[in-house]
């Protein structure tokens, strides 16, 4: 009896030896400019060339500007990244997503859109949220840069099997529950490091019956719970999302692909290493208030107390991060007032994301002590989503509407916290500066981020007064 | 992959637990293409004011521990960010080890390729080796990856498990591609056999 990852690790299996690392297969490899260079300059250094360029696919997205692209980079250094990647791949021959193309996007946002995002597929890339692609039941995963120029000359990386971790949620999400509410809750209760060495499978009705989007948004954050990877097997909603997709299988192949992927599911019965379970009943919209992703409360809860910790070290970390994020202890959550709200990154970009954002933004106007940015994950979603009447709603209550790419979730470009702001944020990590140097950083879902920057303050969304 | 074989040094103390990458290499750094000269930035925001000068109450500021080679630190070090440049950097600032009770599965991964040995201590001998060096005057330990052991001069005898592919890897310095392209065949074979990785349409 196997699981889904044993199965898929199973099928990449090019040599296994006592004793040593198994050579695994990849068969998909996205790459962009932050930690690409080194490796193609690693590969000229041996007079090594790539063996797949046509799995290898290259988009722009972590420092790159989402207002006036038509001008000049600001930022030199930025701008000499971006000419290597695009030298780079003209160089070794691979497709390049630029910023001229209407595909161009955040590369985890861009893979699954695109179709090449397929179930069963090992997939890689040098960025640690590529286990967002398991939310398609592929095994993908965040690799350094010298595992990138060992992809390129290889096409395989030299692997250990991680364990098998289940995460179990069943019931239907409570209204105002969204999947990053899920997937804050489950890192709230395994920890910042409680998926080390593991990957997890997250079962349950409350995945199946979430759309890709969430099933995206849940397995973005694995790596946020200190996981490998995540994973969902594929299934009809799967199906249904790839279906037509630029780079998909087509009429037979599609049937036979279908049929296989089928197949990669968890045998029934199977003992997992580390099992949790969760009652989606349970759950409830989350805020972080602390540095680390596992600190979270809910809406209607308050900033813990130094009693709260676990244990003195846990207190200490307490201490440090009461004084960073600028927080009183037993604070209220709703009493927390805030200076920016970013709707974007890998984790919450999508079209389904701004859709809920729009929801709680209409009719309403962005609170005067609050610069709000909305920056769709791909120039694609940012398309449909004018064309939908998003973008409007949006801009009409003051929000900034972007162009594509990770922006403020990283603020390798301008779009950055100053010290001492505070930002509801949808994207994944609420690190020390991640988003600015001295920069605080909540983490929410679209919709609380959208109602925060609407009100000035953390609000719950489940009592918002939806116009229209 | 450079090599690890015996290393005495200086240890400086960095007891938190999940210091993420951002924090050894923050993202204003990132945009360099080159893979050295990573060391002036480590620790950045935390080492330096904004205007660049010394903070003098971060520790790696502190002269007592000037010269220190092995970082030690709390659970879960290196999670977050896959950056390579976090392992560059802790390297290129003179670090030759990293102790802690867990760390970040891809830095662990990465530091390795960069000839920086993460060592797993459970916690007690972690915690022993940060006492001693916050109450000692040029504290050192000796780490051994042949046998697998952190040694003091006052007793201390911690051993740690490494994988004993990597072990013997970082004792070889052996490149792990050049290790790979020996089973080139293998590759090209499973490639031959295997349909289910030329899926893309319009690929052949
Ligand atoms: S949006 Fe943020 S987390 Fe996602 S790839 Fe970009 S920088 Fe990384």
């Amino acid at each position: 009896m196997k699981t889904l990852y044993d199965k898929i690790w199973e099928r990449h299996l090019v040599h296994e030896e006592a004793g040593k690392p198994a050579l695994l297969y990849i068969d998909l490899h996205l790459i962009h400019e932050v930690t690409s260079p080194q490796a193609f300059e690693g590969l000229r250094l041996a007079g090594r060339k790539l063996r797949r360029p046509e799995l290898t696919f290259a988009t722009v997205d972590h420092a790159i500007p989402t207002v006036n692209r038509n001008l000049p980079f600001k930022d030199p250094i930025a701008a000499l990244q971006v000419e290597t990647l695009r030298k780079n791949c003209a160089d070794f021959g691979l497709p390049l997503y630029d910023l001229d193309r209407i595909e161009q996007g955040i590369i985890h946002v861009f893979g699954p859109e695109q179709g090449l995002t397929q179930p069963g597929m090992t997939i890689v890339c040098g960025d640690s949220h590529t286990s967002t692609h398991g939310a398609f039941g592929a095994l993908a995963f965040g690799i350094g840069t010298s595992e990138v120029e060992h992809v390129f000359a290889t096409q395989c990386l030299q692997q250990s099997k991680a364990r098998n971790f289940q995460v179990n949620v069943e019931g239907e999400l409570p209204f105002g529950v969204t999947a990053k509410d899920v997937i804050l809750g489950i890192i709230n209760q395994i920890g910042a490091n409680g998926g080390v060495g593991h990957v997890i499978e997250y079962t349950g009705s409350t995945f199946r019956s979430m759309s890709m989007e969430g099933r995206m948004t849940v397995c973005n954050m694995s790596i946020e719970g200190g996981a490998k990877a995540g994973l969902i097997a594929p299934d009809e909603t799967t199906f249904e999302y790839l279906k037509g997709r630029t780079f998909a299988p087509k009429d037979d192949a599609w049937e036979a692909a279908v049929a296989d992927w089928r197949s990669l599911k968890t045998d029934d019965g199977v003992l997992f290493d580390k099992t949790v379970e969760i009652d989606a009943a349970t759950l409830e919209p989350f805020v972080t208030w602390g540095t680390s992703p596992d600190m979270s409360v809910t809406i209607t809860d308050r900033v813990p107390e130094l009693s709260d910790a676990r244990d003195p070290a846990e207190a200490k970390a307490f201490e440090r991060m009461y004084e960073y994020m600028g927080v009183e202890p037993s604070q209220r959550i709703q009493d927390i007032p805030i200076d920016k709200a970013f709707i974007g990154s890998c984790t919450n970009s999508r079209i389904e994301d701004l859709r809920e954002a729009a929801k709680v933004a209409k009719g309403h106007k962005v609170s005067s002590a609050v610069d709000a940015l909305v920056v769709p994950g791909s120039m694609l979603i940012k398309k449909q989503a004018e064309e939908e009447g998003l973008a409007q709603i949006f801009i009409d209550a003051g929000f900034e509407w972007r162009d594509a790419g990770c922006s403020m979730c990283l603020a390798m470009n301008e779009d950055i916290l100053q010290s001492g702001e505070r930002c509801a944020s949808t994207s994944n990590r609420n690190f020390e500066g991640r988003q600015g140097r001295g920069g605080r950083t909540h983490l929410v879902s679209p919709s609380m981020a959208a109602a925060a920057a609407i009100a000035g303050h953390f609000v719950d969304v489940r009592e918002w007064r939806f116009k229209g | 992959m450079n090599q690890f074989t015996r290393h005495e040094g200086l240890t400086v103390p960095l007891f938190q637990s999940n210091i993420d990458t951002d924090q050894i290499i923050p993202k204003q750094f990132l945009t360099r293409i080159e893979r050295s000269g990573y060391g002036a930035f480590l620790f950045n925001d935390w080492r330096f004011e904004p205007d660049g000068t010394e903070k003098a109450d971060f520790v790696l500021n502190d002269p007592k521990y000037a010269g220190a080679t092995i970082l030690v630190a709390g659970t879960n070090f290196g999670c977050g960010s896959s950056r390579e440049h976090a392992a560059w950097s802790l390297t290129d600032f003179g670090f030759r080890a990293v102790i802690a009770p867990s760390f970040g599965d891809i830095f662990y991964n990465n530091s390795m390729k960069n000839g920086l040995l993460p060592v797993r201590l459970d916690e007690a001998a972690t915690e022993l080796i940060v006492a001693r060096s916050q109450s000692l005057e040029g504290y050192s330990v000796t780490i051994d990856l042949e046998s697998q052991t952190v040694i003091d001069e006052l007793g201390l005898n911690a051993s740690f498990e490494i994988d004993a592919f990597r072990k013997h890897c970082l004792l070889s310095g052996l490149d792990d591609i050049g290790l790979t392209l020996q089973n080139e065949e293998m590759i090209t074979k499973y490639e031959a056999d295997t349909e289910i990785t030329h899926r893309f349409a319009g690929l052949t």
